[in-house]
């Protein structure tokens, strides 16, 4: 290439505490820093926020608050009655992968969710999650969830394969698609960064084009984390009601 | 071919994944505006249904445009 770009560098995971265990390496990292930093935050905006509970509540407690409606009225509208054990679950999730994507916009962060293996922790951990919760529920009824009604018995033989593999591919699509988001949008940020400092004066256009990208990651952020809760709160609907 | 132009012209060919997304996301916002056109009052109903429809497609584009990076600045 004519310009040297760089542009996957600011995913580089670096150990900033480095500690081996037994032949694992599991060293205090730049990701894990700001998982850390991510708890910490979320934590602090809904206990500090909402701590002195006033019956007219503050800037702060009123950002606790909306997103605490936002995330249960949508648990209530898209996994059915029986699901509110599980809110939290999918609270938690909705408040990570927000201020994971969020924090990751500040220049010179770092983006968890660019990370592959974290999104698909996450999403392995709710397709168990989910898959357990219908096995408790139903027994082994569950199983019919991959046999479509009314549907002659010859079209079985390839429908049941292609429902089952639906269903076993959905973490890959969840992780992949929040992961392919972070990825993409920083990249191109950082690729138009890149243009900008080769043009000299001409600079201007690639700056201008970052603004309108990061208007667009904005929104990519927000919606990402809205998508990921809302998924897992459709499984969630899948396991608990099975259609 | 040496691998380096075998990089761009595959890299390139990634970048058609695009296509599809582009049209998705027209596709879902047409009918957002055709619904709301139609009964104004069904859109808090309908928003919500659009921005994740919107947030699907543009994720199955985005799979090739990460394809087309990891192959440019990785490989």
């Amino acid at each position: 290439m004519a310009l040297e770009l760089h542009p996957l560098e600011q995913f580089k995971i670096e150990p900033l505490i480095p500690l081996h265990i037994g032949g694992l390496d599991v060293s205090y990292t730049n990701a894990a820093l700001f998982m850390t930093i991510i708890v910490v935050l979320v934590t602090a905006l809904l206990v500090l926020g909402t701590k002195r509970g006033a019956l007219v509540p503050g800037r702060w407690q009123s950002i606790g608050e909306m997103s605490y409606e936002f995330v249960a009225d949508m648990v209530d509208t898209n996994s059915g009655h029986g699901a509110e054990p599980y809110f939290p679950f999918i609270f938690t999730l909705f408040m990570f992968v927000l201020f994971a994507n969020a924090l990751g916009l500040i220049p010179y962060s770092y983006t968890v969710t660019s990370q592959i293996i974290v999104t698909f922790a996450l999403a392995i951990f709710i397709f168990m999650g989910v898959t357990i919760v219908g096995f408790a529920k139903h027994g082994l009824h569950f199983l019919r969830f991959f046999v479509p009604e009314g549907v002659p018995l010859l079209l079985l033989v390839v429908l049941v394969p292609i429902e089952i593999l639906s269903y076993c591919i959905r973490p890959f699509t969840l992780s992949v698609r929040l992961f392919a988001n972070m990825l993409a949008g920083h990249t191109m940020l950082a690729i138009f960064g890149g243009f900008a400092a080769s043009v000299g004066l001409l600079a201007i256009f690639p700056v201008a084009i970052d603004v309108a990208i990061y208007a667009l990651e904005v929104l990519v952020a927000a919606l990402q984390a809205y998508v990921f809760a809302i998924l897992a709160a459709l499984y969630l609907r899948d396991a608990l009601h099975m259609h | 071919m040496d691998l380096a132009s075998a990089k761009m012209i595959g890299a390139g060919l990634a970048c058609i994944a695009l296509v599809g997304a582009g049209i998705g996301i027209g596709n879902v916002f047409s009918s957002l505006i055709s619904a709301v056109a139609r009964n104004p009052a069904a859109q808090p109903q309908v928003q919500p249904f659009a921005f994740l429809g919107f947030a699907l497609a543009e994720a199955t584009g985005l799979f090739g445009l990460a394809i087309a990076f990891l192959i440019l600045f990785v490989f």
